[in-house]
């Protein structure tokens, strides 16, 4: 019997061969975390270019509208799936987005702040709130499911009641009037390459409205921020030294505080991360939309984080990326727009994300073995 | 100067009333290796938390290159050189063997507040420490999860001596593992040695600390019962002292007794 295992050989020897055999390119692929969502995106392109290639689903106007669906979910599922990496839940991330939304429009309608102002107050709070969920998490050691779920209550509640405090009612319309001319509103609200769509408009490759104007007149903010953010995470995770962290905290807490990791700092930062995430989504609905809603966001949490498992994060933590959650929240928005264009009853969105988030947690509980498997 | 690397002198801890460990010493010079022998509950855990600067001893002292030495957290004991490789290793399967090797101290490259880490110097480093164990890593960037039991232990120790431990206490490094993975790590640890590092070995298994070790301690019940030489004392005394000794006789002649009787029916 030899006495080395598979993998060991002793130094100086030739071995290149034996390496370049052992791992196919199809292995690589397979323990890329992103690759279920990929190949699943790629599955429900063609599925809808078959069922809805042609009802204007792909026209211009159509992609803009299920990437946006698409991008507002990913933003959150982004930051969702890089807590999730880090070891944690957060189920506090749709009532955050209530939450946020009239911390924006209060101040900005009955206390006659700036707009700009308003919006750095959301995400002061977000911060505040992000802090309390990671500080609660890391120094009473209670799961993240526990402390976040209060979350969800306290927010969505205290959004509620201080509305109908100070408004009398539960929603606060008025805002879009202030969006222009704000020094940062624009950052939420504004439509990207216009040119690039009045140029497509004026070859009439794209649809027009009855006025010669293009129907799509730009990139939504969202998807410049859903881009960006994705960027963003990935360089986080894959080039920093944080990013390592990131891993290291969800996949041995205990180990990684052994070798030096501040794994509570790592966790807090995570926290408000989706705290603020939530904003950003939050900002630009807001803006959108003109008005606060305090109902807005509800159950976006756990969209939030069935998108990021879709994407390929273990709910055990430490394994994941940005890109698969991106992936991800694409399916989602692709779906919940596409089944418009089908004749298919709206009513089965929800059937077919719980039957996608129940096959992705087994393929990637089938792909964590794999990766862990030992010789 | 004296001839000692590190030495424990009559460390003693208490948790309360219980009396963890009682007048311990323990010196090591450069280039030993010392195994610490006990069974369970002998105190030997306790001991290298001692070691490690996890618990403050209540009495004794820890010297380091003759100079008196108090720990207020691991890492300052990590930081005079004396690496822990705990049981659980502080590996996480499903990260790289470089995201793992570098683990809280990455390299890092580039402009203050967009530094990166140093993937492809990371990647070097921990491909040729693990290939100078005579561990060929073939990517560096497969996880660890894929690596034998042994190769992990070696991946862990490699790594203490790499972030520049003087003095590596291995807790029951070998336990785990089969005869082959094990007889790779004591290898290594043999190898480490050789090269200056001071050793101390914890285990319960007489067979694998006798081929490799320069001396021994033997715990029990919180006490050490004295640190011999290799040339002074017998593996089978070895393992009649840890305890397990006399309740080992005693199991044979039990079993003995039941031999008997069942050759009698």
């Amino acid at each position: 019997m030899s006495l080395k295992s598979k993998s060991i050989s002793s130094k100086g020897s030739l071995n290149e061969d034996e390496r370049l055999k052992k791992i196919s390119p199809l292995r690589v692929l397979l323990n890329r975390p992103e690759l279920g969502a990929l190949g699943g995106s790629i599955l429900v392109f063609i599925f809808f270019g078959i069922v809805a290639g042609d009802t204007g689903m792909f026209s211009a106007y159509g992609m803009l509208n299920f990437l946006d669906v698409s991008a507002n979910l990913g933003i959150i599922a982004i930051a969702a799936a890089m807590l999730m990496i880090g070891g944690e839940f957060d189920l506090s991330i749709g009532s955050m987005i209530g939450f946020a939304g009239i911390c924006i429009a209060i101040p900005a309608i009955y206390w006659g702040w700036p707009l700009w102002m308003s919006i750095v107050f959301a995400f002061a709070m977000a911060v505040l709130v992000g802090y309390f969920n990671g500080i609660m998490v890391v120094k009473t050691g209670l799961p993240s499911f526990i402390v976040t779920l209060a979350m969800l209550f306290i927010l969505r509640g205290l959004t509620l009641a201080i509305t109908r405090l100070i408004t009398g009612r539960t929603q606060v319309p008025g805002l879009r009037v202030l969006i222009e001319d704000d020094p940062l509103a624009w950052l939420f609200a504004t439509d990207t390459f216009k040119w690039l769509f009045t140029w497509l408009g004026s070859l009439k490759l794209i649809e027009l409205r009855t006025d010669g104007t293009p129907l799509a007149t730009g990139i939504p903010p969202s998807v410049i921020w859903f881009i960006a953010l994705t960027l963003f995470a990935t360089w986080i995770l894959m080039k920093t030294r944080y990013g390592n962290w990131i891993f290291a905290s969800g996949g041995d807490k205990v180990g990684a505080t052994n070798v030096g990791v501040p794994v509570g700092r790592v966790k807090i930062s995570l926290f408000i991360g989706t705290a603020v995430a939530s904003t950003i989504f939050a900002c630009i609905q807001v803006l959108d939309a003109g008005s606060a809603d305090t109902m807005r966001g509800t159950l976006k949490e756990l969209e939030a984080i069935a998108a990021a498992v879709v994407g390929g994060c273990l709910l055990t933590g430490g394994y994941g990326s940005a890109i698969g959650a991106a992936f991800g929240a694409i399916i989602f928005g692709t779906v919940s727009m596409g089944i418009f264009y089908t004749d298919v009853d709206t009513d089965w969105f929800k059937v077919f994300l719980g039957a996608m988030m129940l096959i992705a947690v087994v393929f990637n509980n089938y792909i964590r073995k794999k990766v862990t498997e030992s010789k | 100067m004296s001839d000692y690397l590190v030495q424990f002198n009559n460390i003693s801890k208490f948790f309360g009333k219980v009396i963890a460990l009682k007048d311990v010493t323990m010196r090591l010079k450069k280039g030993e290796i010392m195994c610490l022998l006990g069974d369970n509950g002998a105190g030997k855990s306790t001991l290298i938390k001692t070691l490690a600067g996890v618990h403050k001893p209540d009495e004794g002292e820890i010297i380091f290159e003759d100079n008196k030495i108090v720990f207020d957290s691991p890492k300052d004991a990590l930081d005079i050189g004396i690496g822990t490789v705990y049981q659980d290793l502080a590996l996480v399967p499903l990260m790289s063997v470089t995201r793992n090797f570098f683990m809280g101290r990455e390299p890092q490259k580039g402009i203050p507040f967009l530094k990166t880490f140093d993937v492809e110097k990371a990647n070097k480093i921990a491909a040729d420490r693990m290939g100078q164990i005579g561990i060929d890593v073939r990517d560096p960037s497969q996880a660890v999860g894929t690596m034998s039991g042994g190769e992990r232990q070696c991946l862990a120790i490699s790594r203490a001596i790499y972030f520049g431990a003087k003095v590596l206490v291995l807790d029951e490094p070998t336990s785990a593992l089969g005869v082959h993975q094990a007889s790779m790590v004591l290898k290594y640890i043999v190898k480490a040695a050789s090269e200056g590092l001071a050793v101390i070995l914890i285990t319960h298994n007489v067979h694998h600390a006798y081929p490799v070790g320069n001396s021994f301690t033997v715990l029990n019940r919180g006490k050490s019962m004295g640190t011999f030489q290799k040339k002074d004392i017998s593996r089978e005394k070895l393992l009649s002292m840890m305890a397990g000794g006399e309740e080992l006789d005693k199991l044979e002649v039990e079993l003995q007794e039941m031999d008997r009787i069942h050759n009698k029916n």
